[in-house]
């Protein structure tokens, strides 16, 4: 399905180590590769602490990783250098963030921040074309053109979510990072602000990855979901096969305690426990990305390969 | 039958703010079993959490009762000072707050912390009170609780502070614990361990929970009965099944729809947000987003109708002269399913 499609974003090797040199060395990520082809939702889950919210900011450069490339569309960004290529590589590359309270400058005006992409992008010529952007972005996101004179503190968090949004949305943007999204928002607000995602990628071809904890929302949203657990990449596929046919027991335990608003099935549920310890890695049997069934990967050992592969063989019967 | 621990009767509260009276409960009334598990579901702003706080009288100075009673076997607990409160408190009705990184002192080693309640209701000397509390501290699964109860709060997990919470409120044996959201801080997995940490307290020490969450999946796995709030009413209640497999009330039909199942393809979100309630509106209070709104809806406030003697829902479309409408897809599957289940039981009986 996706063989022909473009690779928009390439992660090879990734790590992003935190305190290097020092006794309280932090692993965030370590060794993650993972692409994202053109127009699709990438969804990234794990729990807090997986590494999950620091792959998406090392892919972003907010960070400088450790080690490892990410090459977005043909380019490695951390050898951009100049602030000239920085600034282009900005305009490409945008991000949702999980706090709508917090995201926004309390003391600006709401079209000063939307806007503060197209200034500094100089995507205006005048302010009259300025407005005119401002409005028509917040038209797309669903709020009043009325409203761009208003602060922050006066709106929903659901609004607010959608401000953020257009904000992202202003320079234009290929590629976005929507780092939890909709956690801190209400059920009902957060169907909207999801498929008002949905529908600005259908309408202006968006490359989506979705980093959540919310394991039922990104199945919905995502084309493809990698799980996230210490720091480590261990399953990736499409969503469907992750949900269905999961691989890794810490994938199929991450599943099994999502509660899913059904009485009959919540009591007949039986909850997974995952032990870690499995995780600790043989120093002689390395442990890589192997593809078991065709675009279903799976972090394993040689040894392990068959393991998964007869894992997999038993969900087909 | 079983026996009646809390009975709250047409309950009002406002909040008095600088722009006017904030109508947050208005005419609220449910009641609470022995042993049983009673989720109340809303968003925020629906006026769940207020209707628990009024329940421990720890309600906000700008906060005033305007009417309604909250009997609690027989004494009224809004007639409660402050210090008769405070034997309750802890006591009789315990809470779990929301987020156990800011509901534990800091400054205070979690075996004090967990005695505290023994020493102060129970009047237990020091080390009796100690003792007990490394017994509960085993109960929510601590492990090594010899050594650790003598530590900080900083020195656990986010799921582990969540246990030790549990075991402060659950210490003195409640008649009735309220949890506020209990999970919402937590992981996945980790929700799942305390939620069945929950079920699994409530059948050895029998008390009664009201669970309030915005989580329809935990709803399901943990609730006998449910009420659904909305702009600081019940709209709908009845037993889990009921409210999961017959919804009745359009706000149900859109919070069920607009939550993810393993297996769903949409999503219907509800339009709109909900009404201020400084100025609440005059009928239905949900008519504005329901797209299944009548024009007695914006009009006159909906009674509730019997649905049956444990399901009660507040919308216009039960009214016999109502126009015979179609829920969502969603909701049809649901009550498809309602009906199988119901078919099998009659059956059965």
């Amino acid at each position: 399905m996706s063989e022909k499609k473009k690779k928009l974003l390439e992660v090879k090797h990734l790590k992003q180590y935190f305190n290097v040199g020092k006794s309280d060395l932090v692993k965030a990520v370590d060794d993650v590769s993972f692409d994202i082809y053109e127009g699709e939702t990438f969804g990234l889950v794990g729990e807090s602490g997986s590494g999950k919210t620091t792959t998406g900011r090392s892919i972003i450069h907010l960070y400088e990783p450790t080690d490892g490339e990410i090459i977005f569309d043909g380019q490695d960004i951390n050898k951009l250098k100049t602030k000239q290529e920085m600034h282009a590589f900005r305009r490409e590359m945008q991000m949702i963030f999980q706090d709508p309270y917090a995201s926004l400058n309390p003391r600006m005006k709401i079209k000063d921040i939307v806007a503060e992409g197209i200034d500094i992008h100089h995507l205006a010529k005048n302010d009259a074309e300025r407005s005119k952007m401002v409005e028509d972005l917040l038209e797309i996101v669903g709020l009043n053109k009325d409203h761009s004179s208003r602060y922050p503190h006066e709106f929903s968090g659901g609004q607010r979510q959608r401000i953020g949004i257009a904000r992202a949305l202003a320079v234009q943007p290929k590629f976005i990072i929507a780092d939890e999204p909709i956690s801190a928002l209400d059920v009902s607000i957060q169907a909207q602000v999801v498929n008002l995602l949905k529908d600005l990628q259908r309408e202006q071809g968006l490359t989506y990855l979705f980093i959540a904890h919310d394991l039922s929302m990104v199945k919905y949203i995502s084309d493809r979901i990698g799980v996230m657990h210490y720091g480590k990449l261990l399953e990736v596929g499409t969503s469907d096969d992750v949900y269905t046919k999961p691989l890794h027991d810490y994938t199929a335990s991450l599943i099994s305690a999502v509660p899913v608003p059904d009485p009959e099935f919540e009591r007949n549920r039986k909850q997974i426990v995952y032990d870690s310890s499995q995780e600790n890695d043989d120093e002689n049997k390395p442990r890589k990305m192997h593809e078991i069934t065709p675009g279903h990967f799976v972090r394993c050992s040689e040894d392990e390969v068959a393991k998964y592969k007869k894992r997999a063989a038993s969900y087909e019967k | 039958m079983a026996e009646r621990i809390l009975d709250v009767k047409n309950l009002e509260i406002n909040f008095h703010t600088y722009a006017g009276d904030v109508k947050a409960i208005r005419d609220v009334s449910f009641h609470l079993d022995k042993g049983e598990t009673l989720a109340i579901v809303g968003e925020s702003g629906s006026g769940k959490s207020v209707t628990t706080k009024s329940l421990m009288g720890l309600l906000a100075n700008n906060a005033e009762v305007v009417g309604g009673s909250i009997m609690y076997h027989d004494q009224d607990i809004l007639k409660k000072s402050e210090k008769e409160m405070q034997n309750i408190r802890g006591k009789d009705i315990a809470m779990i707050f929301q987020d156990p990184m800011t509901s534990l002192d800091p400054t205070m080693k979690i075996g004090q912390q967990i005695a505290e309640p023994l020493m102060k209701h129970k009047k237990m000397e020091k080390k009796k009170a100690w003792a007990q509390a490394l017994d509960i501290l085993k109960l929510v699964g601590i492990v090594n609780p010899e050594k650790r109860i003598n530590e900080y709060p900083h020195q656990f997990s986010g799921g582990m502070r969540q246990r030790i919470v549990i075991a402060i409120a659950l210490v003195c044996y409640p008649e009735i614990l309220i949890a506020d959201e209990p999970t919402t801080a937590l992981d996945v997995t980790i929700q799942a361990q305390i939620l069945d940490l929950m079920k699994e307290l409530q059948s050895k020490i029998e008390t009664s929970i009201i669970f309030i969450t915005h989580d329809l999946g935990v709803v399901a796995g943990m609730a006998d009965r449910v009420a659904v709030m909305y702009a600081g009413k019940i709209v709908e209640y009845g037993t889990v099944d009921e409210i999961f497999y017959n919804p009745q009330h359009p706000y149900t039909w859109g919070l069920l729809n607009s939550m993810p199942t393993l297996s769903s393809t949409s999503l219907e979100a509800i339009p709109g947000t909900p009404p201020d309630l400084l100025d609440p509106p005059k009928g239905d209070a949900f008519a504005a987003r329901s797209a299944y709104a009548m024009k007695i809806d914006v009009e006159k406030e909906p009674p509730f109708f019997k649905v049956s003697d444990t399901h009660y829902a507040a919308t216009w479309l039960l009214h016999p002269d109502a126009p015979k409408v179609t829920p969502p897809t969603e909701i049809v599957r649901r009550q498809k399913l309602f009906a199988k289940m119901s078919a099998n039981k009659s059956v059965k009986a």
